[in-house]
């Protein structure tokens, strides 16, 4: 029941895009086109999951241990950007057709909030290791139901006819802040 | 009037949010009243002062193929004085803040600085740089903040302009963010072709 909780939370209720504003540099730059939405939200699954999975061991077992909480952010930040280069490098070897799909998007997850934003956040709620993953999986989902939705809706956008003024960004933002009202309705649920 | 120009920059010609859209997230994150987007852009601000000054101080002892990571953790440093200095004197902020503190070192602006500006200037200008860009970044979110505040509490500050019976609660939560800057955005783009 209480996973349940997590994952309803995290996909609906406090959505990563919507309702917490993690990752908006990805919701914005990469959500022209459905297939790349999609894209886009494999490697931030893949890494978020892994992130999230390192990121715990460590504050668990080496930052607490030894009383070095204040290195937190730093620490974090090192294990992500590395956690990024491995992953591609690894990807590259072993899966060629997986990183084509996704190859272009890994080096922009580095500075893509959201993925510290929920290491993070896994650490301040003190979810356990099983915990964690699940609730960063669904924090994955989330963020991929939102930027797939947009993406769709954007699409849609290019064929009307927007005020000049509005064209581009602002009508793009205007969308977002409709859809987010939307996912409003979810409040409560939990 | 070079370093004026240097300075003045970010705050309407090169303005990180408004222009540039970098930085959305604590952009739309923290902007729900006019004393959190103040307090986020001076954190901000001094985080970019200060690595602006670092980087460029030791950007000849960086060998060119780690100059991101050796950026981040510099970076990283200066977003850790200011999260302890913040929950030490300004714990109401810091709570209200909360994940964005942390996330400085994930906004692109002080990285974008750091490597588009300082690796290649010298200490003075790259100062100037960090505090100008950084000021701009704070004028953005103290004016979105408090163009949400008024619609969405009827006060600025803490002094209430109308009573709260007009007001539409939606601004100060997530859409409103939105919304309010794609039409802030619009405007500047409209006022910048006249």
């Amino acid at each position: 029941m209480n996973y349940l909780v997590i994952v309803i939370g995290a996909i609906l209720v406090n959505n990563i895009v919507l309702m917490q504003f993690l990752g908006i540099c990805p919701f914005l730059g990469v959500s022209k086109k459905v297939s790349t939405g999609i894209g886009m939200t494999g490697a931030v699954a893949f890494v978020m999951i892994l992130a999230t999975i390192v990121t715990y061991l460590i504050q668990n077992y080496v930052l607490e241990k030894f009383g070095l909480g204040f290195l937190q952010t730093i620490a974090f930040i090192l294990v992500i950007a590395s956690l990024v280069q491995m992953v591609e490098i690894i990807l590259k070897k072993v899966s060629p057709p997986l990183y084509q799909a996704l190859g272009i998007f890994l080096p922009l997850i580095t500075t893509n909030c959201a993925i510290l934003g929920v290491a993070i956040l896994t650490v301040q709620n003190e979810f356990n290791l099983l915990e964690g993953v699940i609730f960063s999986t669904s924090h994955a989902i989330g963020f991929g139901l939102a930027l797939i939705i947009f993406a769709g809706i954007r699409e849609h956008l290019d064929l009307q006819d927007v005020p000049k003024g509005l064209k581009g960004t602002p009508i793009a933002l205007i969308t977002a802040g409709i859809l987010a009202m939307a996912f409003m309705g979810f409040s409560g649920l939990v | 009037m070079n370093q004026w120009k240097n300075f003045s920059k970010g705050f309407l010609k090169e303005n990180p949010v408004f222009v540039l859209l970098l930085g959305m997230c604590p952009t739309l994150g923290v902007t729900s009243s006019a004393i959190n987007g103040l307090g986020m852009g001076l954190a901000t601000t001094f985080v970019l002062l200060m690595s602006n000054i670092v980087v460029s101080l030791v950007k000849s002892a960086i060998p060119e193929k780690v100059r991101i990571p050796a950026f981040i953790v510099i970076i990283a440093t200066f977003v850790t004085i200011v999260q302890l200095t913040m929950q030490a004197f300004v714990p109401a902020l810091y709570k209200s803040l909360g994940l964005f503190i942390p996330l400085i070192v994930v906004n692109c602006i002080v990285l974008g600085r750091a490597e588009a500006f300082a690796s290649k200037n010298n200490v003075g200008s790259s100062a100037i740089d960090g505090l100008g860009i950084g000021l701009g970044f704070t004028f953005a979110l103290v004016l979105l903040g408090g163009i949400r505040e008024i619609l969405g509490s009827g006060k600025i500050f803490n002094i209430t302009i109308y009573p709260e019976n007009y007001v539409t609660l939606v601004f100060v939560l997530a859409p409103g963010a939105f919304i309010v800057l794609g039409y802030l955005i619009a405007l500047i783009n409209r006022m910048k072709k006249n």
